[in-house]
Protein backbone atom coordinates (compact mmCIF):
# COMPACT_ATOMS: atom_id res chain seq x y z
CA UNK A 1 0.00 0.00 0.00
CA UNK A 2 2.73 2.58 0.80
CA UNK A 3 4.43 1.59 -2.16
CA UNK A 4 1.98 4.58 -4.00
CA UNK A 5 3.59 7.05 -2.09
CA UNK A 6 7.45 6.34 -2.86
CA UNK A 7 7.07 7.47 -6.44
CA UNK A 8 8.03 11.48 -6.37
CA UNK A 9 5.74 11.91 -9.39
CA UNK A 10 2.56 10.39 -6.85
CA UNK A 11 4.12 12.39 -4.24
CA UNK A 12 3.56 15.74 -6.66
CA UNK A 13 0.27 14.53 -7.95
CA UNK A 14 -1.12 13.66 -4.29
CA UNK A 15 0.21 17.26 -3.08
CA UNK A 16 -1.27 19.09 -5.80
CA UNK A 17 -4.82 16.65 -6.24
CA UNK A 18 -5.28 17.57 -2.41
CA UNK A 19 -5.08 21.06 -2.83
CA UNK A 20 -6.90 21.57 -6.07
CA UNK A 21 -9.35 19.21 -4.97
CA UNK A 22 -9.72 21.65 -1.95
CA UNK A 23 -9.98 24.56 -4.10
CA UNK A 24 -12.38 23.45 -6.98
CA UNK A 25 -15.42 21.74 -4.15
CA UNK A 26 -14.83 25.04 -2.43
CA UNK A 27 -15.72 26.85 -5.11
CA UNK A 28 -18.34 24.80 -6.55
CA UNK A 29 -20.85 25.19 -4.02
CA UNK A 30 -20.82 29.18 -5.50
CA UNK A 31 -20.81 27.35 -9.39
CA UNK A 32 -23.66 25.08 -7.97
CA UNK A 33 -25.98 27.62 -5.77
CA UNK A 34 -25.06 30.17 -8.43
CA UNK A 35 -26.34 28.04 -11.94
CA UNK A 36 -22.97 28.54 -13.71
CA UNK A 37 -21.37 25.45 -13.99
CA UNK A 38 -21.66 25.78 -17.53
CA UNK A 39 -18.70 28.10 -16.48
CA UNK A 40 -16.68 25.51 -15.33
CA UNK A 41 -17.06 23.88 -18.97
CA UNK A 42 -16.13 27.77 -20.54
CA UNK A 43 -13.30 28.38 -18.44
CA UNK A 44 -11.86 24.50 -19.27
CA UNK A 45 -11.86 25.34 -23.36
CA UNK A 46 -10.51 28.52 -22.84
CA UNK A 47 -7.50 26.77 -21.16
CA UNK A 48 -7.44 24.55 -24.17
CA UNK A 49 -6.60 27.29 -26.25
CA UNK A 50 -4.04 28.91 -23.87
CA UNK A 51 -2.44 24.99 -23.24
CA UNK A 52 -2.51 25.10 -26.88
CA UNK A 53 -0.59 28.47 -27.39
CA UNK A 54 2.14 27.25 -24.78
CA UNK A 55 2.51 24.11 -26.46
CA UNK A 56 3.08 25.99 -29.73
CA UNK A 57 5.53 28.47 -28.54
CA UNK A 58 7.66 25.57 -26.38
CA UNK A 59 6.62 26.78 -22.94
CA UNK A 60 5.00 25.34 -20.28
CA UNK A 61 1.39 25.65 -20.83
CA UNK A 62 0.24 26.17 -17.68
CA UNK A 63 2.42 30.06 -18.16
CA UNK A 64 0.10 30.64 -21.12
CA UNK A 65 -2.91 28.97 -19.76
CA UNK A 66 -3.09 30.68 -16.80
CA UNK A 67 -3.22 34.61 -17.93
CA UNK A 68 -5.19 32.74 -21.33
CA UNK A 69 -8.07 31.86 -18.93
CA UNK A 70 -7.62 34.62 -17.19
CA UNK A 71 -8.41 37.10 -19.54
CA UNK A 72 -11.20 35.13 -21.15
CA UNK A 73 -13.00 34.78 -17.65
CA UNK A 74 -12.36 38.76 -17.34
CA UNK A 75 -14.27 39.27 -20.57
CA UNK A 76 -16.96 36.85 -19.98
CA UNK A 77 -17.71 39.09 -16.59
CA UNK A 78 -17.11 42.33 -18.37
CA UNK A 79 -19.51 41.32 -21.66
CA UNK A 80 -22.55 39.89 -18.89
CA UNK A 81 -22.23 43.49 -17.18
CA UNK A 82 -21.61 45.58 -20.11
CA UNK A 83 -23.62 44.18 -22.96
CA UNK A 84 -27.67 42.80 -23.63
CA UNK A 85 -26.36 38.96 -23.89
CA UNK A 86 -26.77 36.73 -21.60
CA UNK A 87 -23.85 34.92 -19.92
CA UNK A 88 -24.50 31.60 -21.32
CA UNK A 89 -24.14 32.84 -25.21
CA UNK A 90 -20.84 35.00 -24.31
CA UNK A 91 -19.78 31.60 -22.48
CA UNK A 92 -20.47 29.76 -25.22
CA UNK A 93 -19.49 32.63 -27.95
CA UNK A 94 -15.67 32.84 -26.19
CA UNK A 95 -15.31 29.10 -25.64
CA UNK A 96 -15.38 28.14 -28.94
CA UNK A 97 -12.99 31.39 -30.16
CA UNK A 98 -11.09 29.36 -27.74
CA UNK A 99 -11.05 25.95 -28.86
CA UNK A 100 -10.86 26.89 -32.62
CA UNK A 101 -7.40 29.30 -31.67
CA UNK A 102 -6.55 26.03 -29.76
CA UNK A 103 -6.71 23.65 -32.73
CA UNK A 104 -5.28 26.34 -35.30
CA UNK A 105 -2.26 26.21 -32.38
CA UNK A 106 -1.98 22.40 -32.39
CA UNK A 107 -1.68 22.31 -36.37
CA UNK A 108 0.79 25.18 -36.88
CA UNK A 109 2.80 22.83 -34.68
CA UNK A 110 5.00 20.78 -36.82
CA UNK A 111 6.08 18.48 -34.77
CA UNK A 112 4.66 15.88 -32.15
CA UNK A 113 1.59 17.22 -30.50
CA UNK A 114 0.60 14.05 -28.13
CA UNK A 115 0.78 16.84 -25.60
CA UNK A 116 -2.57 17.85 -26.14
CA UNK A 117 -4.17 14.73 -24.69
CA UNK A 118 -2.35 14.90 -21.84
CA UNK A 119 -4.42 18.26 -21.38
CA UNK A 120 -7.65 16.77 -22.44
CA UNK A 121 -8.01 13.68 -20.13
CA UNK A 122 -5.16 14.98 -17.37
CA UNK A 123 -2.26 12.81 -16.61
CA UNK A 124 -0.61 12.74 -13.15
CA UNK A 125 2.91 11.93 -14.41
CA UNK A 126 3.12 15.20 -15.88
CA UNK A 127 2.24 17.06 -12.68
CA UNK A 128 5.57 19.56 -12.56
CA UNK A 129 6.52 21.44 -9.08
CA UNK A 130 5.38 24.15 -10.71
CA UNK A 131 2.24 22.84 -10.80
CA UNK A 132 2.76 22.00 -7.01
CA UNK A 133 3.65 25.39 -5.98
CA UNK A 134 0.99 27.20 -7.75
CA UNK A 135 -1.76 24.97 -6.28
CA UNK A 136 -0.03 25.67 -2.86
CA UNK A 137 -0.42 29.35 -3.88
CA UNK A 138 -3.80 29.39 -4.86
CA UNK A 139 -5.19 27.34 -2.21
CA UNK A 140 -3.19 29.61 0.14
CA UNK A 141 -4.92 32.60 -1.08
CA UNK A 142 -8.14 30.59 -0.59
CA UNK A 143 -7.69 29.86 2.84
CA UNK A 144 -6.63 33.87 3.53
CA UNK A 145 -9.45 35.45 1.45
CA UNK A 146 -12.05 32.94 2.76
CA UNK A 147 -12.85 34.99 6.38
CA UNK A 148 -13.50 38.38 4.06
CA UNK A 149 -15.10 36.66 1.00
CA UNK A 150 -16.88 33.82 1.92
CA UNK A 151 -19.71 35.43 3.77
CA UNK A 152 -19.65 38.26 0.68
CA UNK A 153 -19.83 35.50 -1.71
CA UNK A 154 -22.97 33.82 -0.13
CA UNK A 155 -24.68 36.90 0.58
CA UNK A 156 -24.95 38.00 -2.77
CA UNK A 157 -25.19 34.23 -3.73
CA UNK A 158 -28.61 34.02 -1.67
CA UNK A 159 -29.68 37.68 -2.85
CA UNK A 160 -27.61 39.83 -5.57
CA UNK A 161 -30.17 42.60 -4.99
CA UNK A 162 -29.88 42.37 -1.40
CA UNK A 163 -26.10 42.30 -0.90
CA UNK A 164 -26.29 45.29 -3.28
CA UNK A 165 -28.67 46.98 -1.31
CA UNK A 166 -26.30 46.33 1.80
CA UNK A 167 -23.32 47.92 -0.24
CA UNK A 168 -21.56 45.11 -0.89
CA UNK A 169 -19.50 45.30 -4.18
CA UNK A 170 -21.21 42.49 -5.60
CA UNK A 171 -19.40 42.96 -9.01
CA UNK A 172 -16.04 43.58 -7.77
CA UNK A 173 -16.69 40.49 -5.47
CA UNK A 174 -17.56 38.89 -8.71
CA UNK A 175 -14.52 39.21 -10.27
CA UNK A 176 -12.75 37.84 -7.78
CA UNK A 177 -14.68 34.95 -7.97
CA UNK A 178 -14.19 34.17 -11.15
CA UNK A 179 -10.30 34.58 -10.61
CA UNK A 180 -10.17 32.24 -7.70
CA UNK A 181 -12.41 29.90 -10.15
CA UNK A 182 -10.51 30.56 -13.38
CA UNK A 183 -6.86 29.83 -11.68
CA UNK A 184 -8.39 26.71 -10.03
CA UNK A 185 -10.12 25.38 -13.62
CA UNK A 186 -6.48 25.95 -14.84
CA UNK A 187 -5.11 23.79 -12.51
CA UNK A 188 -7.45 20.89 -12.47
CA UNK A 189 -6.20 20.45 -15.74
CA UNK A 190 -3.26 18.04 -15.25
CA UNK A 191 -5.41 15.91 -12.73
CA UNK A 192 -8.28 15.61 -14.11
CA UNK A 193 -8.26 16.59 -18.18
CA UNK A 194 -10.12 19.44 -19.60
CA UNK A 195 -12.95 17.59 -20.65
CA UNK A 196 -13.87 16.59 -17.38
CA UNK A 197 -13.02 19.72 -15.19
CA UNK A 198 -16.89 20.28 -15.31
CA UNK A 199 -17.82 17.72 -13.27
CA UNK A 200 -14.84 18.12 -11.06
CA UNK A 201 -15.91 22.04 -10.00
CA UNK A 202 -19.97 20.80 -9.94
CA UNK A 203 -20.48 17.19 -8.30
CA UNK A 204 -18.87 18.32 -4.83
CA UNK A 205 -20.97 21.34 -4.98
CA UNK A 206 -24.39 18.88 -5.90
CA UNK A 207 -23.39 16.59 -3.61
CA UNK A 208 -23.19 18.90 -0.74
CA UNK A 209 -26.60 20.42 -1.25
CA UNK A 210 -28.42 17.27 -0.89
CA UNK A 211 -27.03 16.92 2.59
CA UNK A 212 -26.85 20.28 3.97
CA UNK A 213 -29.60 22.60 5.35
CA UNK A 214 -27.29 25.62 5.73
CA UNK A 215 -24.71 27.16 3.62
CA UNK A 216 -21.79 26.60 5.77
CA UNK A 217 -21.74 23.42 6.16
CA UNK A 218 -22.82 23.08 2.35
CA UNK A 219 -19.32 24.47 2.09
CA UNK A 220 -17.59 21.97 4.52
CA UNK A 221 -19.36 18.81 3.04
CA UNK A 222 -18.43 19.90 -0.44
CA UNK A 223 -14.55 20.51 0.64
CA UNK A 224 -14.08 17.21 2.31
CA UNK A 225 -15.44 15.31 -0.04
CA UNK A 226 -13.96 16.78 -2.99
CA UNK A 227 -10.60 16.36 -1.16
CA UNK A 228 -11.36 12.91 -0.16
CA UNK A 229 -12.27 11.98 -3.26
CA UNK A 230 -8.83 13.75 -5.47
CA UNK A 231 -7.18 11.79 -2.88
CA UNK A 232 -8.75 8.08 -3.32
CA UNK A 233 -9.25 8.69 -6.77
CA UNK A 234 -5.38 9.31 -7.11
CA UNK A 235 -4.36 6.08 -5.50
CA UNK A 236 -7.08 3.93 -7.31
CA UNK A 237 -6.05 4.87 -10.47
CA UNK A 238 -1.88 4.32 -9.70
CA UNK A 239 -3.43 0.47 -9.08
CA UNK A 240 -5.89 0.17 -11.37
CA UNK A 241 -3.87 1.75 -13.55
CA UNK A 242 -6.44 3.97 -15.26
CA UNK A 243 -6.43 7.63 -16.10
CA UNK A 244 -6.73 9.53 -12.56
CA UNK A 245 -9.03 12.65 -13.45
CA UNK A 246 -12.08 9.56 -14.81
CA UNK A 247 -11.37 7.72 -11.68
CA UNK A 248 -11.66 10.30 -9.20
CA UNK A 249 -15.09 11.79 -11.27
CA UNK A 250 -16.48 8.61 -11.34
CA UNK A 251 -15.85 8.24 -7.09
CA UNK A 252 -18.04 11.63 -7.03
CA UNK A 253 -20.71 10.38 -9.34
CA UNK A 254 -20.90 7.56 -7.28
CA UNK A 255 -21.13 9.09 -3.86
CA UNK A 256 -23.83 11.72 -5.71
CA UNK A 257 -25.60 8.76 -6.86
CA UNK A 258 -25.69 7.18 -3.22
CA UNK A 259 -26.56 11.27 -1.14
CA UNK A 260 -29.82 10.95 -3.81
CA UNK A 261 -30.50 7.57 -3.28
CA UNK A 262 -30.21 8.01 0.49
CA UNK A 263 -32.00 11.07 0.48
CA UNK A 264 -34.96 9.99 -1.67
CA UNK A 265 -35.47 7.08 1.57
CA UNK A 266 -35.06 9.60 4.89
CA UNK A 267 -38.23 10.96 3.11
CA UNK B 1 -48.54 71.70 7.19
CA UNK B 2 -49.27 71.56 3.54
CA UNK B 3 -47.64 68.42 2.42
CA UNK B 4 -49.02 67.90 -1.19
CA UNK B 5 -46.07 68.64 -2.69
CA UNK B 6 -43.18 71.35 -3.02
CA UNK B 7 -40.56 71.64 -0.28
CA UNK B 8 -42.24 72.83 2.19
CA UNK B 9 -40.51 70.79 4.61
CA UNK B 10 -37.25 71.74 6.94
CA UNK B 11 -34.75 69.32 6.07
CA UNK B 12 -34.70 67.71 9.39
CA UNK B 13 -38.16 66.39 8.83
CA UNK B 14 -37.42 65.24 5.53
CA UNK B 15 -36.43 60.98 5.52
CA UNK B 16 -36.47 61.02 1.66
CA UNK B 17 -36.18 63.95 -1.12
CA UNK B 18 -36.44 62.59 -4.69
CA UNK B 19 -35.91 65.40 -7.25
CA UNK B 20 -37.00 65.23 -10.98
CA UNK B 21 -36.21 61.46 -10.85
CA UNK B 22 -36.12 60.14 -14.14
CA UNK B 23 -35.14 57.21 -15.24
CA UNK B 24 -34.98 55.05 -18.27
CA UNK B 25 -33.26 51.40 -19.82
CA UNK B 26 -31.94 51.12 -23.49
CA UNK B 27 -33.93 54.48 -24.19
CA UNK B 28 -36.79 53.21 -22.86
CA UNK B 29 -38.11 55.35 -20.05
CA UNK B 30 -39.62 53.68 -17.06
CA UNK B 31 -39.86 56.42 -15.01
CA UNK B 32 -39.84 60.12 -15.76
CA UNK B 33 -40.62 63.30 -13.45
CA UNK B 34 -41.30 62.16 -9.95
CA UNK B 35 -40.54 64.75 -7.18
CA UNK B 36 -41.71 64.11 -3.85
CA UNK B 37 -40.57 64.43 -0.16
CA UNK B 38 -41.27 62.06 2.71
CA UNK B 39 -41.45 63.43 5.95
CA UNK B 40 -40.06 61.57 8.58
CA UNK B 41 -41.82 59.12 10.09
CA UNK B 42 -44.43 58.73 7.32
CA UNK B 43 -46.11 55.59 6.25
CA UNK B 44 -45.91 56.19 2.69
CA UNK B 45 -47.11 53.82 -0.12
CA UNK B 46 -46.47 53.75 -3.57
CA UNK B 47 -49.53 52.40 -5.65
CA UNK B 48 -49.72 51.90 -9.27
CA UNK B 49 -50.36 48.90 -11.86
CA UNK B 50 -48.24 46.37 -13.15
CA UNK B 51 -45.20 47.84 -15.14
CA UNK B 52 -45.71 51.61 -13.88
CA UNK B 53 -41.82 50.90 -12.72
CA UNK B 54 -42.63 50.89 -9.05
CA UNK B 55 -40.26 48.40 -8.12
CA UNK B 56 -38.08 50.61 -10.76
CA UNK B 57 -38.20 53.67 -8.18
CA UNK B 58 -37.59 51.24 -5.19
CA UNK B 59 -34.62 50.31 -6.83
CA UNK B 60 -33.62 53.49 -7.46
CA UNK B 61 -34.01 54.97 -3.65
CA UNK B 62 -32.11 51.46 -2.66
CA UNK B 63 -29.38 52.81 -4.93
CA UNK B 64 -29.58 49.35 -7.59
CA UNK B 65 -30.41 51.55 -10.29
CA UNK B 66 -27.07 52.42 -12.40
CA UNK B 67 -28.22 55.19 -14.52
CA UNK B 68 -30.60 58.05 -13.74
CA UNK B 69 -31.21 61.83 -13.95
CA UNK B 70 -32.36 63.87 -10.59
CA UNK B 71 -31.47 63.67 -7.02
CA UNK B 72 -32.27 61.57 -4.63
CA UNK B 73 -31.44 61.89 -1.17
CA UNK B 74 -32.18 60.80 2.43
CA UNK B 75 -31.80 64.50 3.94
CA UNK B 76 -32.67 63.38 7.60
CA UNK B 77 -29.43 62.90 9.57
CA UNK B 78 -30.96 61.93 13.34
CA UNK B 79 -29.79 58.23 12.45
CA UNK B 80 -26.64 56.70 12.11
CA UNK B 81 -25.69 55.87 8.54
CA UNK B 82 -25.64 52.11 9.51
CA UNK B 83 -28.98 50.92 9.61
CA UNK B 84 -30.35 53.85 8.32
CA UNK B 85 -32.32 51.73 5.06
CA UNK B 86 -33.73 48.20 5.09
CA UNK B 87 -35.47 46.57 2.06
CA UNK B 88 -37.57 43.95 2.26
CA UNK B 89 -38.03 42.48 -1.48
CA UNK B 90 -40.72 40.31 -2.88
CA UNK B 91 -40.78 37.03 -1.55
CA UNK B 92 -41.34 35.59 -4.61
CA UNK B 93 -37.54 36.81 -5.40
CA UNK B 94 -36.56 34.11 -2.67
CA UNK B 95 -34.15 31.50 -4.65
CA UNK B 96 -35.68 27.90 -2.54
CA UNK B 97 -32.56 26.11 -3.07
CA UNK B 98 -30.26 27.82 -1.40
CA UNK B 99 -29.81 26.28 2.19
CA UNK B 100 -30.62 28.33 5.18
CA UNK B 101 -32.76 28.69 8.00
CA UNK B 102 -34.66 32.00 9.33
CA UNK B 103 -31.86 32.95 11.63
CA UNK B 104 -28.78 33.16 9.45
CA UNK B 105 -31.24 34.73 7.27
CA UNK B 106 -32.14 37.76 10.00
CA UNK B 107 -28.48 37.99 10.94
CA UNK B 108 -27.36 38.38 7.70
CA UNK B 109 -29.43 42.10 8.22
CA UNK B 110 -27.36 42.55 11.03
CA UNK B 111 -23.95 41.80 10.13
CA UNK B 112 -24.34 42.75 6.03
CA UNK B 113 -22.72 39.70 5.21
CA UNK B 114 -23.20 35.82 5.69
CA UNK B 115 -22.25 34.03 9.08
CA UNK B 116 -20.86 30.91 9.14
CA UNK B 117 -21.03 30.70 12.67
CA UNK B 118 -22.36 33.46 15.42
CA UNK B 119 -21.92 34.77 18.84
CA UNK B 120 -24.31 34.38 21.42
CA UNK B 121 -25.02 37.91 21.37
CA UNK B 122 -26.13 37.87 17.87
CA UNK B 123 -28.07 34.92 17.66
CA UNK B 124 -30.07 36.62 21.06
CA UNK B 125 -30.49 39.82 19.10
CA UNK B 126 -32.41 38.01 16.24
CA UNK B 127 -33.97 35.50 18.76
CA UNK B 128 -35.72 38.57 20.12
CA UNK B 129 -36.26 40.23 16.87
CA UNK B 130 -38.24 37.53 16.01
CA UNK B 131 -40.12 36.71 18.90
CA UNK B 132 -41.17 40.47 18.69
CA UNK B 133 -42.99 39.66 15.25
CA UNK B 134 -44.18 36.07 16.75
CA UNK B 135 -41.71 34.30 14.54
CA UNK B 136 -38.83 32.91 16.86
CA UNK B 137 -40.56 29.46 16.43
CA UNK B 138 -39.23 29.73 12.96
CA UNK B 139 -35.61 30.03 13.55
CA UNK B 140 -34.05 27.07 12.75
CA UNK B 141 -36.93 26.54 9.91
CA UNK B 142 -35.26 26.00 6.48
CA UNK B 143 -36.04 28.90 4.36
CA UNK B 144 -37.83 26.65 1.42
CA UNK B 145 -39.73 25.57 4.24
CA UNK B 146 -41.97 28.76 5.63
CA UNK B 147 -44.92 30.02 4.00
CA UNK B 148 -45.42 33.55 2.67
CA UNK B 149 -46.45 34.92 5.36
CA UNK B 150 -43.99 33.28 7.86
CA UNK B 151 -40.89 34.30 5.09
CA UNK B 152 -42.39 38.02 5.07
CA UNK B 153 -41.89 38.21 9.16
CA UNK B 154 -38.42 36.46 8.84
CA UNK B 155 -37.42 39.51 6.23
CA UNK B 156 -39.11 41.80 8.35
CA UNK B 157 -37.54 40.78 11.19
CA UNK B 158 -33.57 41.55 8.87
CA UNK B 159 -34.91 44.56 8.28
CA UNK B 160 -35.90 45.84 11.97
CA UNK B 161 -32.53 44.47 13.81
CA UNK B 162 -31.14 47.00 12.00
CA UNK B 163 -33.18 49.92 13.55
CA UNK B 164 -33.54 51.69 10.38
CA UNK B 165 -34.50 55.21 9.68
CA UNK B 166 -36.39 53.97 6.70
CA UNK B 167 -37.71 50.56 5.79
CA UNK B 168 -38.56 49.84 2.08
CA UNK B 169 -41.25 47.09 1.00
CA UNK B 170 -41.70 45.58 -2.31
CA UNK B 171 -45.29 44.11 -2.81
CA UNK B 172 -45.43 42.83 1.23
CA UNK B 173 -48.97 41.36 0.98
CA UNK B 174 -48.53 39.77 -2.36
CA UNK B 175 -47.92 35.50 -2.21
CA UNK B 176 -49.86 35.50 1.11
CA UNK B 177 -53.08 34.50 2.64
CA UNK B 178 -55.71 37.34 3.73
CA UNK B 179 -54.66 36.44 7.59
CA UNK B 180 -51.22 37.25 7.17
CA UNK B 181 -51.40 39.66 4.69
CA UNK B 182 -53.92 41.32 7.83
CA UNK B 183 -51.27 40.49 10.56
CA UNK B 184 -47.92 41.87 8.16
CA UNK B 185 -50.12 45.15 7.79
CA UNK B 186 -50.84 45.67 11.37
CA UNK B 187 -46.94 44.56 12.36
CA UNK B 188 -45.73 47.33 9.96
CA UNK B 189 -47.91 49.97 11.23
CA UNK B 190 -47.71 49.11 14.47
CA UNK B 191 -44.01 49.36 13.72
CA UNK B 192 -44.59 53.07 12.17
CA UNK B 193 -46.31 54.53 15.30
CA UNK B 194 -43.87 52.68 18.00
CA UNK B 195 -40.42 53.74 16.40
CA UNK B 196 -41.27 56.53 13.89
CA UNK B 197 -39.33 54.50 11.34
CA UNK B 198 -39.94 55.72 7.97
CA UNK B 199 -42.20 53.58 5.74
CA UNK B 200 -42.47 53.01 2.41
CA UNK B 201 -44.24 50.20 0.67
CA UNK B 202 -44.59 49.60 -2.76
CA UNK B 203 -47.92 48.03 -3.66
CA UNK B 204 -51.00 47.56 -6.02
CA UNK B 205 -53.71 47.00 -3.29
CA UNK B 206 -54.94 50.76 -2.94
CA UNK B 207 -57.29 49.67 -0.23
CA UNK B 208 -54.59 48.74 1.94
CA UNK B 209 -52.83 51.95 1.32
CA UNK B 210 -56.19 54.15 1.60
CA UNK B 211 -56.47 52.01 5.00
CA UNK B 212 -53.18 51.99 6.57
CA UNK B 213 -50.54 54.82 4.96
CA UNK B 214 -50.51 58.74 5.62
CA UNK B 215 -49.30 59.30 2.25
CA UNK B 216 -49.59 57.98 -0.85
CA UNK B 217 -47.68 58.26 -4.46
CA UNK B 218 -49.99 57.05 -7.52
CA UNK B 219 -47.58 56.15 -10.51
CA UNK B 220 -47.74 55.25 -13.83
CA UNK B 221 -43.94 55.90 -15.29
CA UNK B 222 -44.92 59.60 -14.69
CA UNK B 223 -45.91 60.78 -10.94
CA UNK B 224 -49.45 61.23 -10.88
CA UNK B 225 -50.49 61.96 -7.08
CA UNK B 226 -48.35 62.72 -4.22
CA UNK B 227 -50.29 63.87 -0.89
CA UNK B 228 -52.34 62.77 1.77
CA UNK B 229 -53.69 59.10 1.17
CA UNK B 230 -57.31 60.07 2.37
CA UNK B 231 -57.41 62.43 -0.34
CA UNK B 232 -55.23 60.68 -3.09
CA UNK B 233 -58.24 57.97 -4.65
CA UNK B 234 -60.57 59.80 -5.79
CA UNK B 235 -61.78 58.58 -9.40
CA UNK B 236 -60.17 60.98 -11.47
CA UNK B 237 -56.73 59.67 -10.10
CA UNK B 238 -57.28 56.41 -10.13
CA UNK B 239 -58.65 56.35 -13.79
CA UNK B 240 -54.92 57.85 -14.38
CA UNK B 241 -53.52 55.88 -12.81
CA UNK B 242 -54.65 52.20 -13.37
CA UNK B 243 -56.42 53.18 -17.15
CA UNK B 244 -54.79 53.48 -19.89
CA UNK B 245 -55.89 54.85 -23.43
CA UNK B 246 -57.57 52.77 -25.90
CA UNK B 247 -59.67 50.29 -24.21
CA UNK B 248 -61.63 50.76 -21.15
CA UNK B 249 -61.19 47.42 -18.89
CA UNK B 250 -65.42 48.44 -17.36
CA UNK B 251 -63.80 48.59 -13.92
CA UNK B 252 -65.97 50.46 -11.29
CA UNK B 253 -63.11 52.61 -9.36
CA UNK B 254 -63.87 54.34 -5.99
CA UNK B 255 -63.67 53.10 -3.03
CA UNK B 256 -67.38 52.83 -2.00
CA UNK B 257 -68.26 48.88 -1.38
CA UNK B 258 -64.92 48.24 -1.07
CA UNK B 259 -64.23 49.72 2.72
CA UNK B 260 -63.16 46.00 3.58
CA UNK B 261 -61.39 44.24 0.68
Amino acid sequence: MLEVFSHPFMQRALLAGILIGFTASYYSVFVVQRRISYIGSGLAHAAFGGVALGLLMGIEPLISAVPFTLIIALLTVYLRENTRISSDSIIGILYSISVAAGIIFLALKTDYTSDAYTYLFGSILTVSMTDVYLSVLLALSTVMTFKSYWGRWAYATFDRELAAADKLRVIADDYILMLMTAVTVVLAIKIVGIILITAYIVIPGAFARILSGRFVNMTAIAVIMGVSSSIAGLILSYYLDLPSGAVIIVLQALMFVFAVINNKIKK
Amino acid sequence: MQKSSGKLLNSMDVALRIENLNVSFDSLNILRNISFEVPAGAYVAIVGPNGSGKTTLLKTILGLTGKYSGSVAFPDSSHDNSGKIAYVPQIKTLDRTFPAIALELVLSGLKKTWLGTFSKESKKQAMEMLEQLSADSLAYRQLNSLSGGELQRVYLARCLITNPAVLLLDEPATGIDLVCEKSVNSIIAHYNKIHKTTIIMVTHDWSAAYHHTDYTLLLNKSQIFFGKSSSAFSDANLQQTFSHFGHDHGIKFGLKGNADA
